[in-house]
């Protein structure tokens, strides 16, 4: 168990821990960071083909190509049609290269959009799933504008007239992962992260050290009870003891539940409140004081 | 009597000659564009508005001499001044955030890497934002965030225009996953403002990356921009490390972007009051 190492790997990073992270599983940051990111952890298909039926898979930003770091298709949730986006990593070697290492270029953004649009137009909710690195960092990415397409589904998103439950089952890397994030409900797997920046980048930049990540890790506060305490997300998702690597099934049933409550919760509002409730909601976002 | 008295007994000894030196600084400036290097008399380049009058290379201003550039007489009044970062994370790297916090507002007299102002250009009311890249980078955290908000939604309630000048590294580390909800906040207020049909002129500066450029900084009806300035999602080095590849010349600069798509316009700053308002007349609100 990860747990068990938490004692020596704390004293080594010296990192301050509360007693309510001691007690969870994987309680050290830095290893809720190696479960969201293990290798058998259940990625957006498999979650995909358990949870929903009838999934059919739409390709392509209509502009450049078909970016296979982000899925999306329609799918049966509990008998209702809705939509389903996801980052998508590969299992194996060749398809983690294919599918970029789950890293989007601004191809997958806007293929993203023009699905979620597809969706508010016919006013069917829209499921996310966020498991991304973040958003590839490369010159062909810089070209078609990356910076362009993460803004415009931001604005997008806020503004869509469709129920949105957005959920982080794995990495939460920063823009990448926020472009498909604006929702009405966010959740959070208990094994998941959502931040910033990754702590090996936040490492490198402010202690000049990549070797310092464990501790960048506890101060960026990026586990599910870290951003459930900021009011950043609405409820954490539980997984089976251990994480969900260790029994997808079970891992599928608790989001079902999850997302069954979800949706009911906000599936009966007018496209005018759900937009409303959404502006709020991140309207709220941010701690400062006000002097005078 | 004599006219002048001493008030020290002994003028000091004479510095020894490899220690003679003549003090410029504040006198003249060096142009930062290495295949420049002029020296300018600062009046001259304070007259030309910090741009070389040489090579046209535009030297980064700070918030409040942006502001003072735009505005008619460099006059407006200032929103929100009084929003003041917290610490919400608690977040200490080489040193506390907080330390990070007081140095910078000391450095320079601003409690967070903004300044909104609200005034006229050209005769025209209108709202500008500008950021302090002297502030931790013009990085955006939650106050940043706030500012922007709510200076849009006062742009939605007065039917007013909207400018804001970006000079930013990016998303405020140290605020953690706030800092990058205030990306969402800011976009969600700005479908707001188009709905309302009110204009949003992003004026990107050197520097614009990360989340800034991923949010506000690309959503304008118009992004323009000056030129030479570095603009970009991710910075050089990390795209060098990650695709083992040397960048090509002129690679994130305005020029390039502009060449592929991404901007309407690169802008000379000593034509931006005029660009400004020539765009308002076209977009209004009718005044």
């Amino acid at each position: 168990m990860i747990s068990d190492e938490s004692g020596v790997n704390q004293e080594k990073a010296g990192i301050r821990m509360t007693s309510r992270e001691a007690e969870s599983v994987g309680s050290e940051p830095i290893e809720r960071v190696q479960l969201a990111r293990h290798e058998r952890r259940p990625y957006a298909m498999e979650i995909i083909e358990r949870v929903f039926t009838q999934f059919v898979e739409l390709h392509g930003d209509r502009r450049f190509r078909d970016d296979p770091a982000i899925v999306g298709g329609w799918a049966v949730f509990e008998e209702r049609p809705v939509m389903v986006i996801a980052h998508q990593k590969g299992r194996h070697v060749r398809e983690r290269q294919a599918r970029n290492f789950g890293m989007p270029k601004p191809d997958g953004y806007r293929k993203a959009l023009r699905l979620m649009l597809l969706a508010s137009k016919f006013r069917r909710p829209i499921f996310t799933l966020i498991d991304t690195p973040g958003a590839f960092p490369g010159i062909d990415a810089e070209e078609r504008g990356q910076a362009e397409a993460i803004a415009v589904n931001l604005r997008e998103m806020a503004r869509l007239e469709s129920p949105i439950i957005v959920t982080v089952t794995g990495e939460g890397g920063s823009g990448g992962a926020l472009a498909i994030g604006v929702g009405d409900v966010v959740l959070m797997m208990e094994n998941s992260v959502y931040s910033v920046i990754s702590p090996e980048g936040c490492s490198a930049i402010l202690w000049k050290d990549s070797s310092r990540a464990p501790e960048a890790a506890a101060h960026l506060k990026i586990t599910a009870e870290d951003l459930l305490a900021l009011g950043v997300i609405d409820a954490v998702v539980p997984e089976p003891p251990g994480g969900a690597h260790l029994d997808w099934d079970l891992a599928s049933d608790y989001l079902r539940t999850s997302w069954r409550e979800a949706l009911e919760r906000i599936e009966r509002m007018s496209p005018e409140e759900l937009r409303a409730a959404r502006y709020s909601k991140f309207r709220a976002m941010g701690r400062f004081e006000e002097r005078l | 009597m004599a006219w002048f008295t001493r008030k020290e007994e002994k003028i000091g000894e004479p510095a020894p000659p490899e220690q003679r030196t003549v003090k410029t600084e504040g006198i003249f400036a060096k142009c930062e564009n290495e295949d420049c290097g002029t020296t300018i008399y600062r009046k001259d380049l304070r007259a030309n508005l910090s741009v070389c009058p040489q090579c046209g290379y535009h030297f980064r201003l700070s918030a409040r001499d942006r502001l003072a550039m735009l505005f008619d007489n460099g006059e407006y009044e200032e929103r929100d001044a009084g929003v003041a970062p917290t610490d919400p994370l608690g977040f200490v790297d080489k040193s506390p955030y907080r330390d990070r916090l007081i140095k910078s507002q000391r450095e320079t007299g601003l409690l967070d890497a903004i300044i909104v102002g609200e005034g006229r250009l050209m005769g025209r009311s209108i709202v500008i934002a500008a950021m302090e890249f002297k502030f931790i980078g013009g990085s955006m955290g939650s106050v940043v965030g706030e500012k922007i908000t709510r200076a849009i939604e006062h742009c939605i309630d007065e039917r007013l225009p909207l400018v804001i000048v970006s000079c930013s590294g990016g998303a405020r580390m140290q605020e953690g996953v706030l800092s990058l909800m205030q990306m969402a906040k800011i976009s969600a207020a700005l479908a707001r403002l188009d709905d309302a049909r009110l204009p949003f002129i992003s004026l990107l500066t050197n520097p614009t990356t990360g989340g800034v450029t991923a949010s506000f900084a690309m959503l304008g009806d118009l992004n323009i921009a000056e030129p030479g300035a570095i603009i970009g999602f991710a910075g050089a080095r990390v795209i060098e490390q990650t695709i083992r590849q040397k960048l090509p010349k002129g690679f994130q600069r305005s020029e390039f972007l502009l060449e592929h798509g991404m901007l309407d316009a690169v802008v000379d700053r000593r034509e931006l009051r005029e660009f400004i308002a020539s765009a308002l007349l076209f977009t209004g609100p009718d005044p």
